[in-house]
This record gives C-alpha cells, structure tokens and sequence, in this order.
C-alpha cells in the first residue's frame, strides 16, 4: 500500500496526529475537558469552513477558530457547571456558523464531508510537513510544561495550593489541545477528532498507574487505531474514522473490564 | 542585610513567632471578612483555627500563603518558613489514575540531573516513610480508604520541606479511630521535626486533644484563646 503517494502521505500524517492526540490525551482526560474538546472539533469545522470561504486553508481556518475559542473558554469561569452550560450553547452556534460558511463558498460538498468524516486521500505533501511542525510544537510544549502541567492536570486543588501558576498552564494547554483538534481533524475529520483526543486517555487510566506510562499506553493505542484504521481503509474502502473510533470504542471496553476485573480478583 | 536583621531580631525575642499579624484585615468589594486581627504563632506550636463557617478561616490561611491580597494591616511570615497547606476538597474520583507514590511525585520539580534524581527518589522514600505509606504506596489513590487519602495529601505537602503546615479541615469526613491516627502522625511530626501545625477545624475534641492553643474567630475579630478555655459552643455553625 505504500506503493501509492497518496498512502505514505497519509500513514506520516497520521503518525504524528496519533501521537500528538495520545500526549495531549491524557490530559485532556485528568483535566475532565472530554467534553471541551468535542466542542474545539466543532468550532474547528466552522473554522475550516470559514477557511475555505475567504481563501485561506481550512487548516489555518481551523486554528484561527480553535485558538481563540481555546483561550476565551481559559479565561471563562471556572465554575465547571456554567463552563459546561456555555460551552455548548457556543458549541451549536459554531456548528451553524460552518454550515453557514460552507454554504456560502463554491466548494463542493464533498471537501465538506472531508472536513467533517476525514479522508485519507487529498493530504499534500506541503500539508504534511504544516502538521509535522504543529505537532512538533505541541510535543515541545508539552516537555517544556511536563512536570507543573502533570502536577496541575493531576491535583489541581494540590497544585494551587503549592503556588504554580495555574492560569498560565491551563492556556498553555488549551493552545495545544487547539492545536491537537486542528492537526487531528485532517485525517480523522473534525466529527470525530475528539475519539483519538480523550479515548485513548481514557483507557490508559484503567490500566496503568503512572503518568509517563499513561502517556505511552495512550500513544500507543492512538497509534494503533490509526495504523490499524489506514491499513482497513485502503483494503476495503471504508472510511478510515470508522475503522478508527471502532478500534478505540472496543479497546476503551476492554480496558474498563480489564479494571473492574482486577477490582474482583 | 535582610538576613542579619532577622538574626537579631531572633536573639532578642523570648518566643520566636513564625507568623505575625498586626490589625490585619480583608474585604472582597464591600464586604468585610475580617478586621483588625492580632495574633503570634511561635515556632514549632500546634494551634487550632476554629469558627463558624464563613467566619474567614481560609480567607486567613489565603492570605497566609500569598494566594489572597490583605486589605490592610501587616502579616509577617518568618522568611525562613516555607508552607505546606493540605486544602480541604480534592478532586479525587475512584478511576483517579495515579498510585499514591505516583500522586505524593506530583509535588515534586523536575529535574535530569540522576544526583537529583536519585535525591528526589530518597526524599520521596523518607516522606512515604514519615507518613506511614511506604507499604501502601502502590494502591491506586482513587481506591484508598479517606485516611489513606489525607495521608497521601499530607506526605506530597511534606515534599518541599515545610516548616508551617496548615491542615484545612483534614479530618471532616473521617471516623473517629483514623482522625486519631491521622492527628497522631501529625502530632510526631509536629514534636520530632519542630513543625508548626496550624489546624483549622470543627472538631471540639481533637482541638482539646492536640492543640495548644486555638485562634477563635468570633464575629469579625479573632481571639487567642487557651486550649482549657475552648469550649464547645465555639464550634456551633453559623452563629
């Protein structure tokens, strides 16, 4: 299958979106913000809508939007249940907006399906290396933060009150997790990017207990549903994404027996 | 300079007060929390913070560590006192990942250097031991028992040294046999390693038990009061 250009375009790209989508998983997931980063994906359709409208690249359509909604989500309240209640009423205002733009610009609604289900065909090389440098960015960043971010991703209350500077970690991490939802969308589509950014995550958690291993469990499932997912596509011809939030939904199942089982024995 | 001032002030001083303040008082807008407080903590004491709910016990322990502004008054920390808080609430589910030594690491900085490491591997030891959770150490924090837990908020508060510890109201959810345990180990470390223990809470019999001397909110003002003098209508919520 590599035979084709098309595919080794797509197999590096999802290569570094998996592994981008398992690190910042696991934070998502200590930082209970599942649910913010299902809303990011949405905005990030509007975003490369909006993208596609005025003639800029969906991609950069896409981290305009999610950036901005990021650090406007950051400097929200952080009372969790009104953080909950006006994030998705922002989130179907976006929805709108995409639908909206797509409507208004001459593209066919088949780039539209690309940004909402992914494809793995119609990655350009130049495309590639744009997520490589994002998703190098974001592997940086989480060196750079690795220890206060575990710290106040783990035991925010612990953290405060150790004196980190909670704010500033918390939009360090939106950045990321923005950048992750734009970088992730370009092969596994905007509907579904949110599937690599907390499932992997959330599966590790039941199986490990420490934070690098959590990272690595998370990787390597994420890794794995996107090769996995690549290798399917191309066979059948199947959408990639079905094949890939398949994989992650039964491994999430999985490790949520595998806990309650050693919770039994 | 700063450090040769303290010196002195040391020597001159019969009973060395680690935290001081001076007609200290706060408000959020308009709302007065508290005003004109006055009170000494020496050094190595085990004090209890008592009041009502709402009377500004935390507001007080915010501002003792820098994470709420006075409004006006002093509040002198010993420089050479760094402090430990174990926070009241902690957001600890039952699929909470990390294994207690995983959970007490937290706290710890990061560093590549292995001396560092292999320190940092020692401290962690020593802290686990001190704390009594060296055989406990692998059970993921989600699944320890309450005790367990303030034990494990204790020891990753131990981490950077502490010479003030203040405890926001560890013991609230506990049963009677693991609070004495807990006030036990606290209690060791407070006699063995000169901690100064600031112990907020609503309990009337640990207050006798354990401390001193408490600080009593009453209305917007704080009383020093002796520990024989404590007595139980203090501790009656909201009045």
């Amino acid at each position: 299958m590599f035979g084709y250009e098309f595919m080794k375009e797509a197999f590096i790209a999802s290569t570094f979106i998996a592994i981008t989508a398992g690190l910042v998983g696991v934070f998502v997931v200590s930082r209970n913000m599942s649910f913010l980063s299902h809303t990011l994906s949405e905005i990030g359709f509007a975003g490369a809508a909006f993208g596609i409208l005025v003639g800029i690249s969906p991609l950069a359509g896409m981290i305009l939007f999610t950036l901005v909604s990021s650090i406007a989500v950051g400097s929200l309240s952080t009372e969790s249940s009104r953080r909950e209640a006006s994030i998705s009423a922002i989130s179907s205002l976006f929805i709108g907006l995409g639908i909206l733009f797509l409507s208004l610009s001459s593209e066919s609604s088949s780039y539209a399906t690309n940004i909402l289900f992914g494809s793995i065909v119609g990655i350009s090389s130049k495309e590639v290396n744009q997520l490589m440098i994002l998703a190098l960015f974001v592997i940086f960043v989480f060196i750079i933060f690795y220890k206060p971010l575990s710290f106040d991703s783990f035991d925010h209350i612990g953290a405060r009150a150790a004196g980190l500077p909670t704010r500033l970690l918390s939009i360090a991490f939106l950045v990321t997790l923005a950048l992750s939802v734009s970088i992730g969308a370009q092969i596994v589509g905007s509907l579904l990017v949110f599937v690599l950014l907390t499932l992997p995550g959330a599966t590790a958690k039941y199986v490990v207990h420490t934070v690098p291993k959590l990272i690595m469990v998370s990787v390597g499932l994420s890794l794995a549903g996107v090769w996995l997912g690549l290798y399917l596509a191309f066979v059948t011809n199947w959408p990639v994404t079905f094949f890939i939030s398949a994989f992650e939904v039964i491994a999430y199942f999985l490790g949520l027996s595998y806990k309650n089982w050693k919770l039994n024995h | 300079m700063d450090g040769r001032q303290y010196y002195t002030d040391r020597k001159d001083s019969e009973e060395i007060a680690v935290i001081e303040a001076k007609d200290l008082t706060k408000r959020f807008g308009k709302q007065l929390v508290f005003e004109n407080l006055n009170f000494k903590i020496p050094d190595g004491e085990f004090i209890s913070l008592i009041g009502p709910n709402g009377s500004g016990k935390t507001t007080l322990v915010k501002i003792m560590m820098g994470l709420e502004k006075k409004t006006s008054g002093e509040l002198k920390i010993d420089k050479s006192q760094t402090i430990g808080y174990v926070p009241q609430f902690r957001n600890i589910d039952l699929d909470y990942p990390l294994d207690i030594e995983q959970f007490v690491r937290l706290n710890l900085k990061f560093t590549i250097s292995p001396t560092k490491r292999r320190e940092n591997n020692e401290l962690i030891k020593t802290i686990l031991a001190k704390t009594k959770l060296t055989e406990l150490k692998d059970r993921p924090l989600g699944l320890a028992s309450g005790g367990e837990k303030q034990k494990a908020y204790l020891a990753q508060s131990l981490l950077n040294d502490p010479k003030i510890l203040i405890l926001d109201e560890s013991t609230a959810s506990l049963d009677v046999e693991v609070k004495m345990q807990l006030m036990d180990l606290v209690k060791e470390l407070n006699e063995k390693y000169n901690l100064t223990v600031i112990f907020i809470t609503h309990d009337y019999e640990l207050t006798k038990k354990y401390t001193s001397r408490a600080l009593f909110f009453k209305g917007k003002t704080l009383e020093e009061v002796k520990v024989s003098d404590v007595s139980e209508d203090m501790f009656e919520m909201g009045s």
